[in-house]
């Protein structure tokens, strides 16, 4: 099965050289047989790297050890759903998965787009083809997961137990998609400069994909979170890593071309910026993958550093120079169709929200390369850690949860002072309200004020919008309330699912919020002994250490320690904390004796995790003192860390309901100054 | 145009709070990432430089390693193959932290010259991959 898919490596090497050249010269020349043979080459490379993949699939499943990807990433007891998701867990596995699901998601491209962007496709196949080109190169020259042994190994050396999750079965490939599925929009972009074709047509045709891969970067990123959240042990979610700051850098821009392009399809603005950001946001998927793969800096998620960084950093800086020479060419034919009108208005609060998320992204890409930027300034390593990345960000992320309620509500072009009462009385008072209880009650935080006082702000204007959009609809349709608000949603997808992403971004903040008065206490225990510790919410919590027993469990050797929680004197039950010692056998004998065990990676361990909506419980167990039953733990009480997966929860929904097919956009019209969708509906039957 | 250069006043706002806040971010919390090498070539420069927090990436020394469960203490010693230093650390070790890692310590050097570490973390040895054995 390799052969077949080296066969289809090297096929999808010259279909996809075919497919940039005639693509672009296709494109260019408009021969019609050249534009066909452009679409067919997309299909065909999807083709034979969907072979190269089943070869892959089929050496893995076949515990094939000959080759040298299947021996070092799977072992024989390793259960079928993690050899599967071996086919992306190690480096050359993940570049061929790149290069199918682009090929799969570039013949998408070219079969869903509706007739009327034919003049874009023959260049959007140009460049996915490219780009599937690179990966197939870097698969076959710098690591193939073809390669076979010298030798045939017994058993494969496994996959590390960090790994056998089921939120790392899934946390990768969703991340990957939202990296990979940012190509499309970025080949219409492209496509739109080489044709010059810049009207708001290419904007139209990559809608629905850009919130595709934004929506699959999110969800990767929260499954991300709760990955380590539950399987690395330290008590929280997002610890500013290098790898997680590469998946949250695109994602910033791409949040930011989102609003972006709003601006342009209403009213010819940022035409320019729209351009720098998709092919900032492409850029930066490269650069995470680029971060993950090369090893460049340290970080728990880094693989072997290998020759592969040096294609990376080549592909990046040829899409740089070539991003900046095809914008330099096509500058005068981007130029703005109006201007600002006015510091108040609707384009001026998008601006600053786009500023401000590019700020953050510059800060944490800054950041993130700090180490290597004072290396070649200074000649020393300066790092920077999770204390930059809250200094720089919160403020700037509070800045943006304002822009958040004002942004939606606020008139094109100028808002009136009666716009403003119209639409701000009620969600500010809100916030001020919130403001009050929260200083009344004696919360000293500044930032956690700041940041619950402005979710009630977003929120106040978000519930304004649905009940005004229903009340209106109710009295001018003579509609019931919940066929309202259906109606409502589903004839303004866009704006109602947005609301509902925003309101998904409101429960992330207060979550992240509830990370500032985590408290934790390390405690050596012997059985009965009991810890104490004041949670913030004012709780009492007693812990008291029972016993610790060890037991065989499938590959593994568990030592379990038990924990009883009483909070406020009540019980609340018992709470498990596990360390686990995988092995692998020298003989296939069931159960291994002791003897014949081989400790395979470094223990692993579980944490005892006990989640409720206002703080979480977390019990990670550390070892016992040799020879007795006394046990060291770490208890964590990490406040609202079920909401940051509820946020998660609600912005994927939103997303889905912009997606919903079916959406109409229409211009700015001379009297339609009015921000929000119920006085805009209000005016109209004035009119 | 009287909006746009209102709008630029505001840009110009925003960048320079960014520009702040990273710069004196990086100012207040950023830390000198050494190798052991370079960390006795800056002592030795500047004694001063023991009341400087810093990190040290260094391998752990096999079989260096002891842990004192009941104290949390843990002791060992880093090497980058000229430079060994002896590092005290007290806390709950990562479960990736054993013989001949390599190890991130962060924490201050004393002047009797062991290193006191606050934070220890291990790069996975096998760095989520282990090489197929014969």
């Amino acid at each position: 099965m390799t052969t077949l898919g080296q066969l289809g490596l090297w096929l999808a090497l010259l279909i996809g050289a075919w497919g940039t050249f005639v693509g672009f010269y296709g494109g260019i020349t408009g021969r019609a047989e050249l534009i066909a043979s452009a679409r067919r080459a997309t299909y065909a490379l999807c083709g034979v790297l969907v072979v190269a993949s089943i070869g892959l699939l089929v050496a893995l499943l076949k515990h094939d050890f000959n080759v040298a990807y299947v021996a070092g990433y799977t072992s024989r007891d390793l259960p079928t759903v993690y050899i599967l998701s071996a086919f992306y867990g190690g480096q050359a596995g993940s570049l061929l998965f790149w290069a199918v699901v682009l090929s799969i998601f570039g013949a998408l491209a070219q079969w869903l787009t509706s007739r009327r962007y034919d003049h874009l496709l023959p260049h959007v196949a140009g460049v996915t083809s490219a780009v599937v080109l690179f990966f197939v190169i870097v698969t076959l020259f710098a690591a193939n997961p073809f390669e076979r042994l010298p030798f045939t190994p017994a058993d494969g050396s496994g996959l590390n137990p960090q790994l056998q999750n089921p939120g790392m079965v899934i946390h990768p490939p969703m991340l990957y998609l939202g990296y990979i599925s940012i190509t499309i929009p970025f080949a219409f972009g492209v496509a739109a400069l080489v044709s010059r074709r810049l009207d708001t047509g290419w904007l139209h045709a990559i809608r629905k994909w850009t919130i595709v891969s934004w929506l699959f970067l999110s969800i990767g990123i929260t499954l991300g979170r709760w990955w380590a959240y539950v399987e690395l042990g330290w008590g929280g979610y997002w610890a500013w890593d290098p790898v997680e700051n590469a998946s949250f850098l695109p994602w910033l821009t791409m949040t930011a071309f989102l609003h972006s392009v709003m601006i342009q399809e209403k009213r010819g603005m940022l035409k320019k910026w729209n351009m720098v950001l998709i092919s900032l946001s492409f850029l930066l998927s490269i650069f995470g993958t680029f971060i993950t793969r090369s090893g460049i800096i340290s970080s728990v998620h880094s693989f072997a550093q290998s020759q592969v960084g040096y294609y990376f950093l080549g592909f990046l800086i040829f899409i740089i120079l070539a991003m900046a020479a095809l914008l330099w060419l096509r500058l005068p034919m981007l130029e703005s169709e109006a201007h600002l009108e006015s510091m108040v208005s609707r384009e001026a609060s998008f601006l600053f929200n786009n500023l401000i998320l590019v700020g953050i992204a510059f800060s944490v890409f800054w950041g993130t390369m700090f180490p290597i930027i004072s290396e070649i300034v200074r000649g020393t390593q300066v790092t920077v850690g999770p204390p930059f990345f809250n200094q720089v960000n919160i403020p700037l992320g509070i800045l943006l949860l304002a822009l958040t309620g004002i942004g939606p509500l606020i008139a094109w072009r100028k808002a009136s002072v009666r716009n403003l009462q119209r639409q701000f009385a009620v969600p500010v008072a809100s916030g001020g309200i919130a403001a009050a209880i929260l200083t009344a009650l004696g919360m000293g935080n500044f930032y956690a004020i700041a940041t619950v006082s402005l979710g009630a702000f977003v929120t106040g204007t978000i519930l304004q919008e649905f009940v005004r959009g229903v009340g209106a609809r109710h009295r001018l349709h003579g509609e019931g309330y919940a066929q309202a608000l259906a109606r409502l949603v589903g004839r303004n997808r866009r704006r109602y699912g947005g609301y509902v992403v925003h309101l998904g971004i409101v429960i992330y903040f207060l979550a992240f919020t509830g990370q500032a008065f985590t408290v934790d206490l390390e405690a050596s225990l012997n059985p009965g002994e009991v810890a104490e510790m004041r949670s913030p919410w004012g709780h009492t919590y007693a812990f008291t250490h029972i016993g610790v027993s060890q037991y065989d469990e499938l590959n593994r050797l568990v030592s379990a320690a038990s924990v009883e929680v009483a909070r406020d004197g009540e019980r609340v039950g018992i709470m498990k904390s596990e360390k686990r010692q995988h092995f692998t056998c020298s003989a296939p004998i069931e159960p291994c004796p002791r003897q014949m065990r081989q400790r395979s990676f470094e223990p692993s361990t579980e944490a005892g995790i006990r989640s409720d909506l206002r703080e979480d419980v977390y019990i990670v167990f550390a070892g016992v003192v040799e020879g007795t039953e006394e046990a060291v733990y770490r208890f964590t009480l990490n406040p609202m860390v079920w909401w940051v997966w509820f946020g998660g929860f609600v912005l994927v929904v939103g997303g889905v309901v912009t997606l919903w097919p079916g959406t109409t956009i229409r211009t700015v019209g001379q009297d339609d100054t009015q921000g929000g969708y119920a006085a805009q509906l209000v005016e109209a039957k004035r009119a | 145009m009287k909006a746009k250069y209102k709008f630029l006043f505001g840009a110009v706002l925003v960048a320079g709070t960014v520009g702040f806040l990273m710069t004196s971010g990086i100012k207040e919390t950023g830390v000198y990432f050494l190798t052991p090498t370079e960390l006795a070539a800056k002592v030795a420069v500047d004694p001063s430089f023991h009341d400087v927090g810093v990190k040290m990436g260094a391998r752990v020394v096999h079989g260096s390693i002891t842990r004192n469960v009941g104290t949390q203490t843990i002791t060992f010693q880093v090497t980058d193959g000229t430079q060994t230093y002896p590092v005290v650390y007290r806390g709950l070790a990562p479960d990736t932290f054993t013989d001949d890692v390599d190890g991130v310590v962060e924490g201050r050097l004393e002047p009797d010259g062991t290193f006191r570490a606050t934070t220890l973390l291990a790069k996975c040895g096998s760095r989520y991959e282990t090489t197929p054995q014969a």
